[in-house]
């Protein structure tokens, strides 16, 4: 399932990302984050059941900290939705399952 | 996995836990604050226990659990996510994962403060183990509300979020002395979009954060979609909330405030919630 996620290496590599494809799920996330732990397998779902409709990315906060003040991160997991390059959606902490999907089939519809 | 994870070791949690155990059910059980019962002077109307004071009750209650193998977890509950046949449960950021979950908090004497809940995610946090690292260098607010609050200032000083601690009591002695301490009170949160700082009196301070250490996270910022009414969770007759394999049980779920039906309720929950993990396993 997680071959499905695109980890995010650069500033440059996201800019790419989700100017190149409709539709990015990113999870802004970090390694010392527990309840990033608890969404972790919900995102991983989202990969596996949107496979060809949306890209799934994760962005490590620690790592890419121009990303997450370019978007404002201020509590994590920030799970953001980006339609042609811009932001659709923004859900902040941990979200079950189905708000995820009743999201992203709002916008896909 | 956990069979049945209960929050709160009140008469309500106390007797899911001891019912649960009964049933067979590996248990755990967590809380984090004093529990009211023993602060009742008297109490008269707790069948078989004439005039016994609030803090023997207790302790009887205790040594009961205690008889049975039950211990009590030190740990406050930050959020629970339904993950379709179980539940993950952060717990001050361990996760644990369980079966069933049981609410039993008791009666939620939290009221927000004005803005808290849109800025919530904003600068606004109740786990400083959750979302302190991204406040490195930053200014924080950490607002005394629970036994804890000292230790989670220091966790956070120790990363290198410069804090501020404003608390009603007097300077902790086990408070960093790199930490401020400031006497007093929040009034308001200020700011729009995210958290500018804080109004203490009628002086304005700056910061990036505001971690707001209660003894217990309101319910309805618990776990998505958990239904409430006024302060109090909707639950049926067999104590199970709007969420399936989430119960709640005791003052958490509304008047009367009474011992008696914190107890029955709490064993309402645990046997259902023992019921419903029986019939998983004969299918």
């Amino acid at each position: 399932m997680a071959e499905k996620i695109t980890y995010v290496n650069s500033t440059e590599d996201f800019d790419n990302l989700i100017a190149k494809e409709k539709l990015v799920l990113v999870d802004f996330w970090a390694v010392w984050c527990a309840p990033c732990r608890m969404i972790a397998p919900v995102i991983e779902k989202l990969a596996d059941q949107y496979s060809e409709k949306i890209t799934v990315a994760k962005v490590d906060v620690d790592k890419h900290q121009e990303l997450s003040i370019r978007y404002g991160i201020q509590s994590i997991p920030t799970v953001i939705l980006f339609k042609d390059g811009k932001i659709a959606a923004k859900e902040i902490g941990v979200k079950p399952l189905i708000s995820f999907t009743k999201l992203l089939d709002s916008h896909i519809a | 996995m956990i069979d049945i994870l209960i929050v709160g070791a009140g008469p309500a949690g106390m007797s899911a836990a001891v019912n649960s155990v009964t049933r067979g059910k590996t248990t755990r059980i967590f809380s984090n604050s004093e529990n009211y019962l023993s602060r009742a002077e008297k109490i008269n109307n707790y069948l078989g226990f004439y005039n016994i004071t609030g803090k023997e009750l207790m302790n009887r209650f205790r040594e009961h659990a205690k008889a049975m193998n039950i211990k009590i977890e030190d740990g406050k509950v930050v959020n629970i996510l339904p993950m379709g046949e179980s539940f993950m449960v952060n717990i001050n950021g361990k996760i644990e994962e369980a079966k069933k979950v049981i609410l039993a908090m008791g009666s939620s004497r939290v009221k927000e403060l004005n803005r808290e809940i849109d800025l919530l995610g904003k600068g606004i946090s109740y786990c400083a183990t959750c979302d302190g690292m991204l406040y490195r260098g930053k200014k924080a607010i950490v607002w005394d509300q629970s036994k804890d609050s000292a230790e989670e200032a220091n966790y956070l000083n120790s990363i290198g979020v410069i804090v501020t601690f404003i608390s009603k009591k007097p300077h902790p002695e086990n408070l960093d002395k790199h930490i401020t301490y400031i006497n007093g009170t929040i009034s308001e949160i200020i700011g729009n979009d995210k958290v500018q700082g804080v109004a203490e009196k009628k002086k304005n301070i700056p910061a990036d954060a505001v971690f707001i250490l209660r003894d217990a996270v309101a319910p309805a910022t618990l776990v998505e979609g958990l239904k409430i009414n006024g302060n109090f969770i909707e639950v049926n007759r067999n104590m199970e909330t709007s969420i399936k394999g989430i119960y709640a049980a005791g003052d958490i779920t509304g008047k009367p405030l009474q011992l008696s039906k914190a107890v029955g309720e709490g064993l309402i929950a645990a046997q259902h919630a023992a019921l419903q993990i029986d019939k998983v396993k004969e299918n």
